[in-house]
């Protein structure tokens, strides 16, 4: 890691959405109509910036790519420092321009889907707070610093699922969130805290250059604590529950925030740390987290395929997709997730930005067997739409083919069949329940609420759809071998990965095409045609377990209040109502009750006149201090 | 200017401001509450000529006085600072103005009111400064009798209860501090005298230290409280009146947790070394037990008193694991706590205010009707739960760094308390903010006045300085933190060599300025 000299501007990209946060929590009311432009004004030069800086970047020679900016000591306490400094570099600048690009995007989305809200300046406010903390996630360069965004954009995330707090729902998905990824966040402050002693900083230039001097046990131990970081951010199993009920939230907030955006915190923090987890004794860390991320991809795919909330099957399938990223991570494919993670940001927050446009068509329906036929009166939306699905189910030319090939090319060239296997099943189910999920929507008869005059996506909506469906279509070049190749320019931060050489990735490609159309075509089958009921009833019925599983999400939600949060609950009132009251306290009152029985005499000093007890009190001091200070002087 | 007597004239203007309210006429409210708030405002104004003239850099006390006060008792006037004490002192000057404010809303009996809560300044502030432990006592008697007046008097409707329960439990453990104080005071080698720069290094046998911090520490844990003495605290805190619990929980509980550092560390050291394991025990379980029960807590001021229990265990922790960044940390959590627990009552007492009632179930779906109050509370509330960027998590995460570094594995517990604090904070902030408000009083409840904003935003200002620039606080905290955290290592007073480093580690060298030697 080399200090460049590069970067100056770093600061700005943070402070600009920050100030904008500021501007609109303390002038909301009088800013109103133009918080939006605001908002999307500060986000959108934090981008421009941030092309400017990543120029800046492209000019230094590949492998010196790395630039540190101190700005103020922050923590420091016996041989205890740390700093408030940024990393420029090729991995936090790629965050930084999906960051800032995807959000700007969103920003200007929300104008239009917002308009009506009473709150309108209070979420902006929230989306510029929001992006100021990813951006300093992205940006910190070192681990503490990381945290603080970290927990930054969880704060968000809570203030946006609950920003119609009116409602239950939202409230509760809001405090659930929040309270889940905290636990999430214990296991990475303790990974943390690991860190300071066995590396003895939490700078990530030294953390990564130091982490081979690490035991391999405790490298070990650090690195799957910081994956339980990971796992609540970006929402795998087990602490991937608050995701799907975050869906109350405004739909923008879907896009950005648990889709594009913050859900993929994990995945970076993974990355920016990968030398910590290939530290790990026999790769017993990293896979981990490549099981952890292959099996959260497919229970959640099966999930999909079940729901029928149009923001929730999204939602399932963002915690499917954020799956592969870790799969790929846990092959040693840490470019190939982070390929991913910007197609997946494109692709997914057009297709959430896409539903919203649907609810915000159909006074707020949620219900995919409530609708259809919809890209002829909506076409904007529905050819936009078009393009993120076929995106997501790895359709060639589409962006998503060549990230989703690229992780599995990686697991199949670790040797890791088996992971592969379970990439390519994904595969499947992905094209299946998103074709399911596009059928529905857009083709068939026509299906609307009723009393419900449907519209197309107005301008501000437009906008954003508009660059989303181009990048789902042609982001693969960004990692086109021969035209761009993101792995190579992501080399130095996260090292080198290996494909398969020869006829092999032909193959694989191949086959991933083949699954791709298999699931395209099944959906198609099952919800395109006229008879497509009559055939899913027959799908149902051989397995009806898994259909009765799925649809009730397997009861994860059940057993974790059963198992956890009911004894816990149950615990908290037995101290608090019994043993606190009861015993603790009664032992205190028992004393006391002999006290009192003893002293009663002394009651025939309460006059109750309060002016008396002040007095005979000012009295008592002076005395003390008099009788004192004559014994002093004397 | 730094000849002028700052420490000296902190300690006793609220004092004499007490005599000054005592003069005006008892019906005049708007000259009372003035006055009254003017004397604070000024002692605060005088208290940052201690923060100016403080120097980070030099050993020992300073800014302090030191006479031969009752010559033939050993009892001297001695005060002085270090950077413990400062920080405990402008966080009470800070505050009491603030709770001057709060107390606008009290309409009976303000005049003795008014008296009580100066001299209770008086008191607090010569508790953080004496040096002397005669002088530390009578200090520490002043505090505790106003608030027992604060509470009985001017409390809810179940005061009489927690006022003579509060009285009752500091009584009982001031009572063996004294004990202790005494026999300290008549078997000290050098003979009788009070001056705890004196006293340090005194060579007690390891039974007798034992037994004289275990007199000190029944003070001490009584106030923080550690449980399980804490059930004084959340009768108190609930019954008190908003500016009685802003005090009560900002600065009293601090007196245990500082007597903690100032006196049963460095005057037996050997004796606190054997009960680390346990005060460290005692601390996790506060974290816990506190934190568990706060969570089921159906009155709002009863949630924060519990709250107190686990964030006082945080500092007890980080205090005694030995390191200088846990003891760093649990000072400076010290002064977080006093600011997030502080404001939190205030808000607390602004809702009673407008709905007199502090029941959870009674409220719901502020959040529209009052934006203001909620969006204060929770960034208070954030404050409290340690998000980074404001100040809890500085103070939070040194302690659990220094207990990582010192006990490994001992920290997970404690860690989990942050788990913990979100959960009751969150919960209480959904039940009472969020939803539908569907009683009446609470859709057309008035939001903060321009009085109640200005004691909150200063304490919100201090929350987010400390967040994003702890420096200038840990670094005139860090010289006394890790003196007694050397102190809590190695000291020993068992052998002449030691005793005599551990007076050079604390004491080292005279108080800036000498006034008077007799």
């Amino acid at each position: 890691m080399t200090s460049g000299d590069f970067g100056q501007l770093a600061p700005l990209i943070i402070a600009l959405p920050l100030l904008g946060a500021l501007a609109l929590f303390f002038f909301g009311r009088r800013i109103g109509t133009a918080a939006g432009t605001v908002a999307s004004a500060t986000i959108g030069a934090a981008f421009v910036i941030g092309v400017v800086t990543f120029f800046e970047l492209l000019g230094h020679e590949h492998g010196h790519r790395s630039s540190v900016v101190e700005l103020w000591e922050w923590v420091a306490a016996g041989s205890f420092r740390v700093g408030v400094d940024l990393l420029i570099d090729e991995l936090s600048m790629v965050m930084v321009l999906v960051v800032t690009g995807v959000g700007t995007l969103i920003h200007v989305y929300s104008i239009g889907y917002m308009h009506d809200d009473p709150r309108y300046p209070t979420f902006f406010a929230y989306l510029n707070l929001f992006a100021a903390s990813m951006l300093l996630l992205v940006l910190a360069e070192n681990v503490l610093l990381l945290y603080v965004g970290w927990e930054g954009v969880g704060l968000c995330s809570y203030l946006l699922i609950g920003f119609w707090f009116e409602r239950p729902a939202a409230a509760n998905a809001a405090k659930k969130a929040f309270i889940v990824n905290r636990i999430g966040d214990l296991s990475f402050l303790i990974g943390i805290l690991v860190l300071t002693t066995t590396v003895g900083a939490l700078s990530v230039g030294q953390i990564n250059a130091e982490a081979g001097a690490i035991s391999a046990g405790m490298a070990t131990v650090a690195a799957l604590l910081l994956f339980g970081g990971a796992t609540g951010k970006s929402a795998q199993i087990p602490l991937y529950v608050w995701l799907p009920d975050a869906m109350e939230g405004p739909t923008p907030v879907s896009a950005l925030i648990h889709a594009a955006t913050m859900v993929t915190a994990g995945v970076y923090m993974v990355a920016r740390l990968s030398p910590v987890f290939e530290a790990s004794s026999g790769d017993l860390a990293l896979t981990i987290v490549a099981w952890v991320g292959a099996a959260t991809a497919l229970f959640a795919a099966v999930m999909a395929c079940a729901e029928n909330d149009i923001k929730r099957v999204l939602a399932y399938s963002t915690i499917s997709q954020l799956g592969y990223m870790f799969l790929a991570h846990g092959v040693h494919a840490y470019s190939a997730g982070i390929f991913h993670l910007a197609t997946h940001a494109f692709f997914k927050a057009l297709m959430f930005l896409g539903a919203g446009a649907v609810m915000h068509a159909l006074a707020g329906e949620t219900d995919l067997r409530k609708m259809g036929g919809l890209r002829r009166v909506m076409p904007v939306v529905g050819w936009t739409f078009a393009a993120g699905w076929l995106a997501i189910s790895g359709v060639i030319p589409f962006a998503g083919f060549f990230s989703k090939d690229a992780i599995l090319a990686s697991a199949w060239a670790d040797g890791e069949y088996g992971l592969w296997a379970v990439g390519v099943l994904t595969a499947l189910l992905t094209a299946f329940y998103m074709s399911r999920l596009y059928f529905s929507v857009f083709e068939g008869d026509l299906v609307v609420p009723e009393g419900v005059h449907v519209h197309d996506a107005p301008v501000t909506m437009a906008t954003a759809l508009v660059p989303l469906g181009v990048l789902s279509v042609v982001g693969g070049v960004l990692n086109l071998p021969g035209v761009l190749t993101l792995e190579h320019f992501l080399e130095p931060a996260v090292g080198e990965s290996h494909v398969p050489e020869g006829l092999i990735p032909w193959v694989l490609a191949g086959l991933a095409l083949f699954v791709a159309a298999l699931g395209i075509g099944l959906g198609w089958r099952l919800y395109a045609r006229r008879d497509g009921e009559a055939r899913r009833r027959a799908w149902q019925r051989r397995v009806p377990w898994l259909v009765t599983g799925a649809r009730n999400k397997f009861y994860v939600d059940e057993y974790y209040g059963g198992l956890v949060v009911g004894p816990a609950k149950r615990t908290a009132t037995f101290f608090a109502d019994v043993f606190d009251t009861r015993v603790i306290d009664g032992v205190a009152n028992g004393a006391g009750w002999v006290v009192a029985r003893s002293a009663a005499g002394l009651r025939k000093m309460q006059t109750g006149y309060v002016r008396n007890y002040g007095l005979v009190y000012l009295f008592g001091v002076v005395l003390v201090f008099s009788l004192l200070i004559m014994k002093a002087v004397r | 200017m730094s000849n002028f007597p700052f420490l000296d004239v902190v300690i006793f203007l609220p004092l004499a401001g007490a005599f000054a309210v005592g003069l005006i006429p008892r019906d005049n409210d708007g000259a009372l509450r003035w006055t009254a708030f003017a004397v604070t405002l000024v002692t605060f104004v005088v208290s940052l000529g201690l923060l100016l003239n403080f120097d980070s850099d030099a050993a020992g006390f300073q800014l302090g006085t030191d006479v031969r006060w009752v010559k033939d008792w050993g009892v001297g006037y001695i005060t002085g600072i270090d950077g413990i004490s400062l920080w405990m002192i402008m966080l009470t000057t800070f505050l009491m103005p603030l709770a001057v404010l709060a107390s606008w809303t009290i309409t009976t009996r303000l005049k003795p009111y008014f008296v009580f809560l100066l001299a209770l300044e008086t008191g607090m502030l010569g508790v953080f400064s004496a040096l002397d432990l005669f002088l530390f006592y009578v200090f520490w008697e002043v505090a505790l009798i106003p608030m027992y007046f604060l509470i009985g008097m001017w409390g809810y409707a179940n005061r009489i209860y927690a006022a003579v329960k509060f009285f009752l439990f500091t009584v009982l453990g001031s009572l063996l501090m004294l004990v202790a104080i005494l026999f300290v005071y008549f078997n000290a080698g050098e003979g009788a005298t009070f001056d705890y720069r004196a006293l340090l290094g005194t060579p007690f046998s390891p039974e007798v230290q034992r037994l004289l911090f275990l007199g000190f520490f029944a003070a001490f844990a009584v106030k923080v409280p550690l449980v399980p003495l804490h059930t004084w605290l959340p009768d108190a805190h609930t019954e008190a009146p908003t500016a009685g619990s802003v005090m009560l929980a900002a600065v009293m509980l601090k007196m245990g947790a500082y007597g903690l550092l100032r006196f049963a560390i460095p005057l037996f050291p050997d004796a606190a070394r054997e009960f680390v394991p346990l005060v460290m025990t005692l601390a996790i379980i506060g974290i816990l037990y506190g934190a568990a029960v706060a969570v089921m807590q159906k009155d709002l001021k009863r949630l924060v008193a519990y709250s107190s229990v686990a964030h006082l265990g945080f500092v007890v922790l980080g205090m005694f694991v030995g390191t200088v960044e846990g003891m760093s940390g649990g000072i400076l959590q010290m002064i977080n706590h006093g600011l997030s627990t502080g404001a939190l009552f205030l808000l607390v007492g602004a809702l009673y205010d407008r709905r007199h009632s502090r029941l959870i179930a009674d409220f719901g779906g502020l959040s529209k009707s009052v934006p203001v109050l909620a969006g204060i509370f929770l960034f208070v509330a954030l404050s409290s739960l340690g998000l980074p960027g404001l100040n809890g998590f500085v103070g939070e995460f040194l302690i659990l760094l220094g207990t990582w570094t010192a006990y490994r594995w001992w920290v997970v517990p404690a860690a989990f308390g942050i788990v913990l604090a979100a959960i009751y904070l969150l919960w209480a902030y959904q039940r009472v903010f969020h939803g539908e408000p569907v009683i009446e009083e609470n859709r057309v409840m008035i939001d903060l006045n321009l009085r109640e904003v200005s004691m909150l935003a200063p304490i919100m200002a201090l929350i987010v300085l400390i967040g994003v620039y702890p420096k200038p606080f840990l670094d005139t905290i860090e010289p006394a933190a890790e003196r007694t955290a050397q102190v809590l290592k190695e000291g020993s007073v068992a052998s002449r060599d030691g005793a005599q480093q551990l007076r050079r580690h604390i004491v080292a060298g005279p108080l800036v300025p000498v006034l008077e030697e007799d």
